[in-house]
């Protein structure tokens, strides 16, 4: 077996990928970090798959697993899909949204993880090809827990979909550190909403770095449909937003800071999305 | 075969298809330019342009370049030549280490914005840190390159205290800018061929007895050349920043007393792949002392047999009656202030090589103090000082860390041992987890004042988390109390600071020596003082600052005390800052001051600088300049006090060193004494060397001299002179001409009480922030510093409020975001330094109050500018929303716990 393999189609990734044994390089931004001096192969790269980087498609929105955030930032989407275009930008510097991919993201599977929460707000699907074939599955079942995902060693993560139903809307995107660029966020909020004049038709929040994975918060949900823009503050409920999370106390913030400070973003996120 | 193009050039090489492409293009194309800090992404030093696009090297394989288009520093571009200019222009390069990577995310950015606004800069090179500059002056740079309009106003800010036809005053751009803004060649830049490459076992454990197996079969490895633990050090295996502690090991035996402390070393062939992960040795965890308090409770074990106690140093100063004082006192406050370890986070991590020289270790490597690494290095290779040359390297970073040795005695044991050149660059990690720490400190006592707001009297009792080995630990204990005062009147003072061994990393010297925990707690106090007796805080600094005449707290009557002026200088703006502090729902904003002074130089011990000056006999006038310019700026301001008083122009000068062959000692670049000393020594060179030129032409004091080839040209009204350089008799350097001279500052040490003259002169300084806190989120934005500052003569202004937004930026991150966690916070992501953003506008004013002992009245700088900062930060938020904070860093959690209970309801009522 080769030490590296640059893979140009997809189907020739999934056969070399049956015989075991690859890593998965595309932007590098989390392997190299975690390989201490030297990365030891075997690495399958994947960033010359052709393919892989597109952006399109109808009536879901298909997203390439090896689209950078420059890509996704620089793409010309609905609004509902600015919640995660504003991720893209504060994934990291510039240099690590020329590269980072949002397939490598999901994959890694970090709680504070920027592409998750506006993907979960937008109902995304995740597309794994293997030998075997190609399986869709929801992101919030993909997402098994912190560093975990049901990706199978003989997988690729493909691409992102979009269903046509979450495509209508607006979202927006909240992140809170203790700096301004360059973050591992404390609390992460992306909501998208449907507008029914000024009453709250559809909505979907999704909070990140306040649980192993990024959750939807239905309950809260659940209690917004149908409520007035000006209201929306009044009915976040701060034990509403603990129960559908389970933070811990880091170095970064106390559990308690992180529901006060998420319960507060959930209200931010909507006033700005609805704005 | 991986082929691409590399800066227009075709290249092909046979780098592994997984290397980092940082390590292709410095080890295998030999470009040095890319500099590496972190190996994660973190830092973005390494960035360079691929097919026009910015990423970090270190997370690019290298056959991912295969058929692109890369840009490193090293390229020549219209851009990036502008780019270099501004940078240079703009002082927007300090120690240089992270200007590669911010050219290459600036030249990308220029690409595709010609004229980008300041914000634009700011979002499009936040992926790279700086530790140095504040961020402010890249940011004017990149506009001014672009032909905005965005950096014009901070470029021409100060230009009236240029003095004409003098080398001091200029804003002279820095001397050795061009390598900087080119690359510059740093601790890891130069490898000898063939040097081996070491690595070191380190404990995981922050106390922990380890015994090393049988070795034969690790040492048997294919590229593993030679292993040495402790037994193998020839000479004492112990040092210290002050000789008389040296306590700590190079290469520790059992048991290892820190997380990081260094067990071992490996040395490998070079083309090898260096893997100590099989490396023969077991751990047993032992129980560790972690917080002083566990240290000093009765009964611990001694973390040092000789310490009792575990306490390295108490240092004291008692002047007056202080209980007396305060039991008579109109208003009485007391308090209390925590702090955490900080970590330098230069972006250097350190590096270095080591070569025989004949008989001589030759160590090139980054240091603030190659004297001392050479004494260090000698005394544990057991080598006649004669046998060691320390020669420093371009110095990406100190602050403090790099005056200890850390590396060169290993470079020197494995070079000395072997006979074989080596190499050694720390990763990012061990960086962080063996080198020294800012002191945490938990502080606590009582100030009083009088019915008009006089300060009577001070108790003042800190306790210091020293680590596990002394460092400059007692040079903490014993600075605090001298300054916990701060720059006031203080007529009754009782202050103790203890530095206590912990299970620790070492904490030593950083920026300021424990002052600035000192003043967080001193300044934010005065603040509660201050609203007891009903004064304005600002009027109520005033009225107890410093003037000529007034005793410090160790009884020295002071002169030339620039406190006064600095905070008077503030009062307008601090006017204007109150009438625009008003409250919209959640966000509050607010106004905070706080002063500074500092000492410069070693506290009450001989502090010599030495500075020699030749003219050679074809004409070179040469400075051996052992001071090492850390970013803050020697390399230019001693050259521009050693030109003014020899009387020809600083462009003339070439400068040697620092390199302790080359160049005569100049002390440690450190206690903010090389402006002041080491410039007071180049300036008795410089009058030396022009009395000598003066006499050979029978000349009068005010003639002025010029230099043409060999011919050195005197003239007075009087007289005309023509001097053949060439064909004067060399004197025993070997130049037609030259001059060395010494100065050594006046003080006396401190008695008993902590009385005495400890510094020879004081700089002084006071900082305002304007800001505003989200009481909803406990987050604060900060809007705007405006920093006033007695450096007695700006010989550089330029360079200055370099020093003076990078110590800001500094201050921030202690106030705001910094805390070092032994094993969980050792990289740039999880140790938060402050990015592009978070550093606002700094209005800086530079106060001269010329001191007679400064060159040309210049006092010292570079500490001063970080003290009053994180105070002026905690103040302004408790005017904003009355929270008052008594642990840093202020992390959002905490300032929403304590944010007052009619705050938290005002908002609940907010529409």
């Amino acid at each position: 077996m080769r030490d590296y393999l640059r893979a140009e189609t997809l189907s020739e990734t999934v056969a070399h990928l049956a015989l075991g044994g690859w890593r998965i390089l595309a932007g590098g931004t989390d392997l190299y970090p975690g390989a201490g001096s030297r990365l030891i192969g075997p690495v399958l790269d994947l960033t010359s798959v052709a393919g892989l980087r597109v952006i399109g498609g109808d009536p879901d929105l298909l997203i390439g697993a090896a689209s950078t955030w420059t890509d996704i930032s620089q793409a010309i989407l609905p609004q509902s899909l600015r919640a995660l275009q504003q991720a893209a930008r504060q994934v990291g510097g510039r240099q690590i949204q020329n590269t980072g991919t949002i397939g490598g993201n999901l994959c890694n599977a970090s709680p504070a993880a920027d592409g998750v929460p506006p993907l979960l707000a937008l109902d995304a699907e995740v597309e794994l090809v293997g030998a075997k074939g190609t399986r869709r599955m929801a992101l919030s079942a993909f997402l098994i827990g912190p560093r975990r995902t049901a990706l199978q060693p003989s997988e690729v993560l493909s691409a992102v979909i979009i269903p046509q139903a979450a495509l209508s809307g607006r979202s927006a995107f909240v992140k809170l550190g203790a700096r301004t660029h360059l973050v591992i966020s404390i609390v992460m909020v992306a909501v998208r909403v449907v507008l029914d004049g000024d009453r709250l038709r559809e909505v979907a929040i999704a909070v990140g770095s306040c649980s192993g994975t990024a959750r939807r918060l239905t309950q809260v949900e659940a209690a917004m449909a149908g409520v007035p823009l000006r209201q929306i503050a009044q009915v976040v409920r701060r034990e509403d937003v603990a129960a559908a999370l389970a933070p811990i106390d880091d170095m970064r913030a106390s559990a308690d800071y992180r529901i006060t400070a998420a319960t507060e973003l959930v209200a931010r996120a909507f006033a700005e999305a609805a704005a | 075969m991986i082929a691409f193009t590399l800066n227009g050039q075709p290249v092909a090489c046979d780098a592994p298809a997984t290397e980092r492409l940082s390590e292709t293009l410095r080890e295998r194309l030999g470009l040095k330019g890319t500099k590496v800090g972190c190996d994660a992404g973190d830092c973005g030093a390494c960035t360079v342009l691929i097919d026009g696009a910015s990423v970090c090297a270190c997370l690019t394989a290298a056959a991912q370049a295969e058929g692109r288009r890369v840009e490193t520093v090293e390229a020549q571009t219209p851009t990036l030549t502008r780019l270099r200019a501004a940078f240079l222009r703009h002082g927007a390069a300090q120690c240089g280490i992270c200007t590669p990577g911010m050219l290459m995310a600036a030249a990308e950015l220029l690409a595709r914005s010609a004229t980008p606004s300041p914000h634009e800069v700011e979002t499009a090179l936040a992926g790279v840190l700086c530790r140095c500059t504040g961020y402010r002056k890249i940011i004017a740079a990149v506009c001014d390159a672009g032909q905005g309009d965005g950096g014009q106003g901070e470029a021409g800010q100060g230009d009236a205290l240029a003095h004409d036809g003098s080398a001091i005053g200029q804003r002279l751009a820095r001397l050795d800018g061009a390598a900087k803004v080119a690359g510059d060649s740093f601790g890891a830049d130069e490898a000898p061929a063939g040097a081996l490459v070491i690595m070191a076992i380190r404990s995981p454990h922050a106390h922990a007895a380890f015994s090393i197996g049988e070795m034969a079969e690790f040492a048997s490895t294919p590229g593993v050349v030679a292993i040495f633990t402790a037994a193998d050090i020839p000479g004492r295996n112990a040092f210290s920043a002050i000789p008389a502690f040296a306590d700590q090991p190079a290469i520790a035996s059992s048991p290892a007393r820190f997380r990081g402390e260094c067990v071992a070393l490996v040395a490998f062939e070079p083309d090898a792949t260096p893997d100590i992960a099989s490396f023969p040795i077991r751990w047993t965890q032992l129980p560790a002392l972690t917080t002083p308090e566990q240290a000093e409770a009765a009964g611990a074990p001694l973390i040092h047999a000789n310490r009792p106690g575990n306490l390295l140093v108490e240092g004291r100063v008692r002047k007056g009656d202080a209980a007396g004082a305060l039991a008579s006192s109109a208003h009485v406050v007391a308090g209390t202030m925590q702090t955490g370890f900080v970590e330098h986070a230069y972006i250097e991590p350190e590096a270095g090589a080591a070569w025989m020289d004949a008989d001589t270790l030759v160590i090139r490597a980054c240091t603030q103090a190659p004297a001392m690494d050479r004494d260090d290095t000698a005394a544990i290779l057991g080598l006649p000082l004669a046998r060691v040359r320390i020669i420093a390297s371009a110095v990406g970073g100190g602050f403090g860390s790099k005056l200890d040795v850390s590396l060169q005695p290993l470079l020197g044991l494995v070079t000395l041992k072997t006979g074989r050149p080596s190499r050694m660059v720390y990763s990012r990690q061990e960086s962080m987890t063996s080198t020294t720490k800012r002191h945490p400190a938990e502080m606590q006592g009582r100030i009083g004042c009088d019915a008009q707001g006089r300060i009577t009297g001070m108790e003042f009792e800190g306790r210091f988390n020293t680590g596990a080995y002394s460092s400059f630990g007692p040079t903490v204990a014993i600075r605090v109390p001298v300054h916990v005062s701060g720059p006031y009147r203080t007529p009754n003072i009782i202050a103790k600071a203890r530095a206590v061994h912990t299970h620790g990393p070492v904490s030593g010297a950083f920026r300021g020596f424990g002052v600035p925990q000192g003043a967080l707690w001193q300044e934010t106090l005065y603040d509660l003082l201050a609203d007891k007796a009903g004064i304005d805080r600002l009027e109520f600094r005033i009225l107890n600052a410093f003037r000529d005449g007034d005793a410090s707290a160790t009884g020295q009557v002071l002169q030339a005390t620039g406190i006064g002026p600095c905070l008077e200088a503030l009062r307008p703006h601090w006017a204007r800052a109150l009438r625009e502090a008003s409250h919209d729902r959640h966000l509050r904003r607010g106004v905070g001051v706080a002063s500074c002074w500092y000492g410069c130089g070693n506290t009450g011990l001989p502090n010599p600088s030495t500075i020699r000056i030749g003219i050679t006999p074809r004409g070179e006038v040469v400075l051996h300049q052992g001071a090492t310019d850390i970013g803050q700026g020697s390399n230019t301001v001693i050259p521009q006090i050693a030109a003014e008083a020899l009387g020809l122009p600083v462009t003339e000068f070439r400068l040697i060193g620092p390199d302790t062959t080359l160049t005569p000692d100049a002390g440690k670049t450190s206690a903010s004494r090389q402006t002041y000393v080491s410039g007071r020594a180049a300036q008795a060179a410089g009058a030396a060397l022009r009395r000598m030129i003066l006499r050979l032409a029978n000349a009068g004091e005010g003639a002025t001299l010029a230099l043409d080839g060999t011919v050195l040209t005197i003239r007075d009204a009087a007289i005309l002179r023509h001097l053949d350089l060439a064909a004067l008799p060399p004197d025993a350097r070997g130049y037609a001409l030259s001059a060395e001279e010494t100065y050594d500052p006046p003080t006396t040490g401190l008695d008993a009480d902590g009385q005495g003259k400890p510094y020879a002169l004081y700089g002084y300084g006071a900082q305002m922030v304007e800001l505003e806190v989200d009481t909803a989120l406990g987050t604060v934005r900060l809007l705007k510093f405006t920093a006033a500052h007695d450096l007695g003569r700006a010989i550089n202004p330029t360079l200055a409020e370099g020093q003076i937004e990078g110590g800001i930026a500094q201050g921030i991150g202690m106030a705001l975001m910094e805390e070092y966690l032994p094993g969980r916070t050792e990289n740039l992501h999880d140790y938060l330094i402050p990015t592009f953003g978070d550093v606002p506008p700094v209005e800086s004013l530079l106060i001269e109050v010329p001191d007679p002992e400064g060159p040309y009245g210049a006092k010292g700088l570079g500490e001063h500018v970080l003290i009053p900062t994180a105070p002026a930060i905690l103040n302004a938020i408790r005017h904003a929303t009355g929270a008052e904070i008594t642990r840093v860093p202020a992390l959002p959690h905490r300032v929403l716990a304590a944010l007052p209970q009619q705050v938290l309801a005002a908002l609940k009522g907010a529409p």
